[in-house]
């Protein structure tokens, strides 16, 4: 073990995947000496060269669409796109293309690539460069979204997400940057669509994901101290989801707070809920409560944050209102 | 080329003057904003304009108040030339209730349509339709405006730009697109992104033509913009102008800039477009010491002036950051 950074991780990964499979390429803007904006290409075009740190000029649509194609021939792109909002821009590729080569391979054919999105609120970041857009993504057959929330969970998830024959978007939430913790010295690969209970508790469910899950710990640790037991559960994987542990939790406790960064309406959480409602209606003891974004664009003002960006108050609120 | 007659389209002295002031302004107005922003006052992600100041202000010396201007991440220097209130800007900067968005746009995402400025973006290429948009709404509403719509040189690498430029040319529209080519969208250098050596020469190809001008040379930039407004607004549809500068100072404040030299730095500061235009009008006999220091202690009045006026005005109201998602008007 050996304590790194949430974006050190990242590097570590990408890097132990580039050495072990040569088709794995790096593809983005800035990811030269620059180091990416995420500041997560530090070093690795200084060891694999610029055959496989392919820097691109700022077309995502164009080199979105070229990485699909050169996945179908077998190259394993890693594309950073920055800014998830910047994504958007490539939607069309993303959505019509790489969620289904696969299906209209017919099974003999996939694009397998990465597609790193740079997500969610950092202060003032302002509202074209804050947005936590993974319900978007999640809505797509075809699509694996993932979304990790530790360190360890990134280095792990990204590996597999690498060596998964689906394209995959990978959500790393700019709040989960800085986050320090144990990473495994071996070659730990966390498949994708399993859940992990990040802490075991008997009287609430927080199911939370991204910048939330670290949020609901704080808060748990808190109402310890209170006599309430609160259970975090963290699905990892958004798509496939891993329905079986969210629902074990659920059954458990009876009593379930949804927590997500971005805004609530149509988000991932309500796929939660539905499930929950579907699969775990006769243990539930309290209706299902949600913690998200406002519905707002994000406004610049530090002083609106608080507002529009969901914090532990306002899990902890929504744990009160289940407990009754 | 024949020689360019500097009296062609004949500013007056003190027009002269006031582009001088102008320019000098928005490296004031920005560098305080720079200052400001390592101490930590202003949040968020800051990108200055300092070094392409003779653009921008050439640029808005050229328009009619009822143009409307369209920009980019890099707005201040737009913002500023035409027209903002510095105390309302730099309000907004802070994220203060005063600021001319409310404290909810910021650096990137200004606009104010009281001085014809649409939008700033946050996403590079993101204003070039919403320019073409708007010169269309000229054609539609039988309207007297032109726009003049900046983007990067990176963005002309983007989709939008392609489209917007054959859109704009399809219809003749009356848009003037204009490319602040500073050489490098964040860390990469234009000439490894892309096979033309202008983004000037993209424009036959849709039919467009184009012109490439010393974008530090705020007289060279009024007299084209000048001539390729008065053509828009003419009926003689849309044109593009490669402006070539640099920005001395980091992509953001912040960057480290290792992807360029000292030295490369030092070979634009030298072409600094404010120190030049100041030995034209020493030439001339119109700026003297005295006048400079004047001005100088204008300018650093304005500029104090929206510093302490941002800094007093209260924060928003948190609950303002849920109101104007959605408009009230229509049926
Ligand atoms: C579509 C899109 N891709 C990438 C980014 C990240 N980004 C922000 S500014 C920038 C460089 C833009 O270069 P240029 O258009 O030349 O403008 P400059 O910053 O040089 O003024 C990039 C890549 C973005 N904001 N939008
Ligand atoms: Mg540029």
């Amino acid at each position: 073990m050996h304590e790194i950074s949430y974006q050190q991780a990242i590097i570590e990964a990408m890097v132990e995947e580039m050495r072990r499979d040569e088709a794995v390429v790096l593809m983005g803007e800035d990811v030269g000496t620059f180091g990416g904006l995420t500041g997560t290409t530090v070093g690795i075009i200084e060891e694999f060269g610029d055959t496989r740190v392919l820097e691109m000029p700022i077309s995502e649509c164009g080199f979105v669409g070229a990485s699909v194609g050169a996945a179908l021939k077998g190259v394993r792109p890693i594309v950073e796109l920055g800014l998830a909002d910047v994504s958007l821009v490539a939607m069309d590729q993303l959505v019509n293309s790489a969620a289904k080569m696969n299906y209209f391979h017919d099974g003999v054919a996939s694009a397998s690539a990465v597609y790193r999105l740079w997500s969610g609120f950092r202060p003032s970041g302002g509202a074209q460069m804050s947005q936590s857009n993974e319900a978007m993504f999640a809505h797509v057959p075809g699509l694996k979204v993932v979304m990790p929330s530790t360190p360890r969970d990134v280095k792990g998830l990204l590996k597999a997400a690498i060596r998964d024959d689906n394209p995959v978007i990978f959500f790393e939430p700019k709040g989960c940057y800085a986050l320090l913790g144990e990473v495994p010295e071996d070659d730990e690969v966390i498949p994708l669509g399993q859940a992990q209970v990040k802490c075991s508790g008997a009287d609430v469910s927080v199911i939370a994901t991204g910048v939330m899950v670290g949020k609901a710990l704080t808060v748990a640790k808190k109402l310890a101290a209170e006599g309430i037991e609160v259970e975090v559960v963290d699905p990892r994987t958004l798509r496939p989801l891993d329905t079986e542990t969210l629902v074990a939790s659920a059954c458990k406790t009876g009593r379930v707070v949804l927590a997500q960064e971005a805004s609530q309406f149509c988000g991932y959480c309500a796929e939660i809920a539905a499930l929950l409602a579907d699969q775990a209606f006769d243990s539930l003891k309290a209706p299902i409560k949600r913690v998200g974004g406002a519905e707002t664009p994000v406004p610049l003002s530090p002083r609106m944050e608080p507002l529009v960006v969901p914090g532990e108050a306002a899990i902890e609120a929504a744990i009160h209102s289940v407990l009754g | 080329m024949p020689a360019r007659k500097r009296t062609s389209l004949a500013l007056s002295n003190k027009q002269l003057l006031r582009l001088y002031e102008d320019m000098s302004m928005l490296r004031a107005f920005d560098e305080k904003v720079s200052e400001r922003c390592i101490r930590g006052e202003i949040p968020g992600l800051i990108h200055l304009g300092v070094g392409e100041e003779a653009v921008a202000v050439g640029v808005n010396a050229a328009l009619q108040p009822q143009d409307k201007m369209v920009s980019t991440h890099r707005a201040h220097s737009h913002f500023l030339a035409r027209g903002a209130d510095p105390k309302a800007f730099m309000a907004e900067l802070y994220g203060k209730a005063t600021g001319c968005c409310g404290g909810k746009a910021g650096s990137m995402h200004l606009a104010d349509p009281e001085i014809g400025f649409l939008a700033a973006n946050g996403v590079v290429g993101g204003g070039l339709p919403l320019a073409v948009g708007a010169a269309l709404g000229q054609r539609i509403l039988k309207g007297d405006w032109v726009t003049l719509c900046f983007f990067g040189d990176g963005a002309n690498n983007n989709g939008a730009f392609h489209e917007s430029l054959n859109l704009a040319a399809v219809w003749e529209l009356p848009v003037v697109f204009l490319c602040e080519n500073n050489g490098y969208g964040i860390s990469q250098s234009i000439h490894k992104q892309q096979r033309v050596a202008n983004v000037a020469d993209r424009a036959p190809a849709y039919g467009i033509p184009a012109e490439i001008i010393d974008g530090n040379d705020v007289l060279e930039v009024y007299e084209t913009v000048r001539r390729a407004v008065d053509k828009a607004r003419s009926g003689g549809g849309p044109i593009l102008i490669e402006a070539k500068t640099y920005r001395t100072t980091g992509h953001y404040v912040g960057d480290s800039e290792s992807y360029r030299s000292k030295g490369e730095v030092a070979k634009w500061q030298a072409k600094d477009p404010i120190v030049r235009f100041e030995k034209v009008l020493r030439r001339k006999k119109l700026l003297s010491t005295a006048l400079k220091v004047e001005i100088e202690a204008r300018i650093t009045a304005l500029v104090e002036e929206a510093t302490d006026f941002a800094m007093q005005s209260p924060a928003p109201d948190p609950a303002a950051a849920l109101t104007h998602v959605y408009c009230e008007g229509g049926a």
